[in-house]
């Protein structure tokens, strides 16, 4: 199973090579990693997505909170959240492809934010599935690179309802 | 006032209340080795390799419960602790390393003996600091000392640049440690301790099985208490001897790969099994699938990745084993159970058990047999020593033929199997213990491991017993080539052993030898007489003797080969791995 955990870490030297020195010394996968410091600059927050079975999630987030410099770990499959990744997408269309892919990059909200003589570079923003999507589709146009921002996630806030 | 980073220093070595330190010198710990000149209330031990000064801080930590300390330089003194810092982390033994490190200004820069320490040991350590700022020394120190030794503890290594122990700073010794990421539970769960019980009371068939988590959180007492109110049979982990009286009815001695025949069966026949400061570690729970195969289990221990990690667990109670076996006791003591009715059949079962395999070898007139050896290590120290081994055979028939009744008395590298570790640890326990009777159960090769600490031994006069069962062979290794590889003895065999008499003697230690059974008891008693410097005692033994029981490798711990394997085929048994 597919799983994003976020890992509350002091923002401390050392503390990204604790991490993912776990990851590969205990032989946990990691598909992506993304950090950034929080709101308090002591703290930097590091989201992880990774696969293992029930077992395997449960030691990575215990050995997780083992680390000294780990303050807390959130696997989100328990917890309801918004998941994004950003892509930067470097496309050479043909000429007279030009117009289709510019359609299909608005119907994915993406953005051009670079071009040259015959190189279009796409930003596009969303969760895994429409990433995958995304890149998907416009293969056939000619990707020439891109980068991921790897996943971030942040837990959505339950809607009160009012007493009334 | 203000004080320099190698001052600080040692005002929060005396402010932790150590009194004694291993180390080593060298160039980037010069002014920290100045600083301890002077001083009356710390003691450093020079030894001869890092590696010594690790193993013995590590064996003052076992034998005393206090934290070891050692202090070694750059570069190479660094990484001469790694296998140390390893030792005690598989073992979770509480020590704080310091390392000197070249000026911050230098770091990365490939400087002379610099090597990247905090990145080494990174996996092998509880935690490690690199310490950029004298301001921060004193709180740093305060905070290793304090993670070092609480929780599930382990060693912490505390990198120091040179302009950080030159440096000066107010010296201010913090009044608390706050590390909002590291809060160790202690006491275990109500609820779950409540199910523990009912479980204990329900089962027909239960073995505790106790481990180091008991020693180093103190619970013997609160084991003995347990085993013998509610009857159940305990069975120890090599890092558990001690834990539990073996001289006790209700001992089964030690299980795993080289466990009793009794023990193992127990576990493998058990409809509980009460895990307490345990990690079922490979070695003791052999192929995991078949492993208690009819059994609940209980686990008990302070680190939550303990837990399941291994096997899987019907109840976990994360904490402190003590802690959670005092409440354990109260909720068992109100039940008020027949516990001797109840448990009636199942310990004449395991009676049984113990009368048909107990642990033997066969006794020759004419050459020694090291399980011989052991028992009259027993027999003259009237099982009151500090026994420490190497790694190999010499370690398991330590194991099995001295009977371990208090704990902190066996001193054994168990998770990452060292040799070189028992020497010097024995060196730390003199150390920790000057009244005790110190043994380093050892074998022809290990001891040439760590041989230089004789040095160390010899000056500060440290009258440990060194007892070498000389098979001229790499025994363990040996035992698994006859067993597994056709008798092919491909470099196992050492050939030119030194003569250790004479080896001791240039070092200004005693040198013994035995040949004969009848020499051994003698040689022992002439040992425990010499009281001013170390013995090392030469038991030439049989060479051909092997460690039974034995649990292959990949095979359920009731697939066990004996010693008359020929005469009494069990079943045909095969390594995997
Ligand atoms: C540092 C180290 N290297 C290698 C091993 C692998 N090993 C385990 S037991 C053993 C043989 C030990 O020989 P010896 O010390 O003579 O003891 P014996 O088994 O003969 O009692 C070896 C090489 C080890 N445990 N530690």
């Amino acid at each position: 199973m597919r799983h994003t955990i976020s890992v509350l870490v002091e923002n401390k030297f050392g503390v990204l090579s604790r991490v993912s020195g776990l990851f590969s010394g205990r032989g946990f996968n990691i598909e992506s990693l993304s950090v950034g410091e929080t709101i308090d600059p002591s703290v930097s927050l590091m989201t992880i997505v990774t696969t293992g079975d029930d077992q395997i999630i449960e030691q990575i987030t215990k050995q997780l909170n083992k680390l000294i410099d780990v303050i807390k770990v959130v696997d989100y499959m328990e917890v309801d959240h918004v998941e994004r990744e950003m892509v930067l997408i470097k496309v050479s269309p043909r000429k007279n492809d030009k117009s289709e892919f510019l359609k299909l990059s608005e119907i994915f909200r993406g953005r051009i934010v670079d071009s040259g003589t015959s190189t279009f570079t796409v930003e596009v923003t969303g969760d895994e599935k429409k990433i995958a999507a995304f890149i998907e589709l416009i293969r056939p146009f000619g990707i020439k690179e891109f980068v991921r921002t790897g996943t971030v996630a942040i837990a959505r806030e339950g809607i009160k309802k009012s007493n009334q | 006032m203000k004080k320099n980073g190698a001052e600080i220093l040692i005002e929060c070595l005396k402010k932790e209340g150590v009194k004694h330190i291993f180390g080593y010198p060298g160039g980037v710990v010069l002014n920290i080795f100045d600083a301890l000149y002077d001083e009356k209330n710390l003691q450093l031990f020079l030894t001869r390799h890092e590696q010594g000064a690790i193993h013995a801080a590590d064996g003052y930590a076992r034998a005393s419960g206090k934290v070891g300390v050692a202090i070694v330089t750059s570069g190479p003194g660094a990484t001469n602790t790694v296998t140390g810092i390893a030792t005690a982390s598989m073992d979770s033994i509480p020590l704080v390393v310091f390392s000197g490190q070249v000026p911050t200004m230098l770091i990365g820069n490939d400087a002379f003996q610099e090597a990247d320490i905090v990145g080494m040991t990174r996996p092998c350590t509880k935690h490690n600091y690199l310490v950029k700022d004298v301001k921060d020394l004193a709180q740093t120190i305060r905070e290793a000392f304090h993670i070092a030794s609480t929780g599930r503890p382990g060693p912490v290594l505390i990198d120091l640049p040179k302009d950080v122990t030159t440096g000066m700073a107010e010296f201010k010794w913090p009044k608390e440690v706050k590390l909002r990421g590291y809060n160790p539970t202690y006491q275990g769960n109500k609820w779950m301790i409540k199910q523990a019980a009912q479980m204990i009371s329900k089962a027909k068939k239960p073995v505790i099985m106790a481990g180091g988590g008991v020693i180093l959180s103190e619970a013997a007492k609160e084991l003995t208490e347990l085993a013998e109110i509610t009857r159940i049979p305990v069975t120890t982990t090599m890092m558990g001897l001690g834990g539990f009286p073996e001289t006790n009815n209700l001992s089964l001695g030690m299980l795993g790969m080289h466990g009793t025949f009794y023990a193992n069966t127990a576990v493998q026949n058990c409809d509980l099994l009460i895990g307490i400061g345990v990690r079922f570690d490979d070695r003791v729970t052999g192929r995991t699938s078949s492993f208690a195969r009819d059994a609940k289990i209980i686990q008990i221990d302070i680190d939550p990745t303990s837990i399941k990690k291994n096997v899987p667990v019907d109840l976990p109670v994360v904490g402190d084993v003590k802690s959670v076996l005092k409440d354990l006791l109260n909720v068992l003591k109100d039940q008020k159970e027949p516990w001797g009715e109840i448990r009636k059949s199942w310990l004449k079962q395991v009676a049984a058990w113990k009368k048909e395999r107990p642990l033997t070898y066969r006794f020759d007139k004419k050459v020694i047999k090291p399980e011989f050896v052991i028992e009259k290590i027993y027999k003259v120290t009237k099982g009151d020593a500090i026994i420490c081994t190497e790694v190999g055979q010499n370690q398991m028939w330590a194991a099995q033929f001295y009977q371990y009744d208090k704990p902190r008395t066996w001193l054994s590298s168990g998770g990452l199997g060292t040799m070189g570790y028992g020497f010097p640890a024995a060196i730390g326990a003199q150390i920790a213990c000057p009244d005790a009777l110190v043994f380093d159960v050892a074998g022809d090769g290990s001891i040439q491991m760590n041989i230089q600490e004789l040095a160390t031994a010899v000056i500060n006069k440290l009258p440990v017993k060194v007892a070498i069962l000389n098979n001229r062979f790499l025994g363990m290794v040996r035992q698994w080539q006859e067993l597994f590889f056709k008798e092919r003895y491909s470099h196992t065999n050492l050939e030119t052993v030194p003569d250790f008499v004479k080896v001791a003697e240039a070092y200004g230690a005693a040198g013994l030898r035995a040949t004969k059974p009848e020499e051994v008891e003698p040689v022992l008693r002439e040992a425990l007489k010499i009281k001013d410097r170390p013995v090392f005692m030469d038991f030439v033994v049989d060479w051909r003797e092997k460690v039974f029981p034995m649990v292959p490798a990949g095979a359920a711990i009731d697939e066990m080969i004996f010693e008359d394997v020929e005469e009494k085929p069990k079943k045909k048994l095969k390594a995997v791995k």
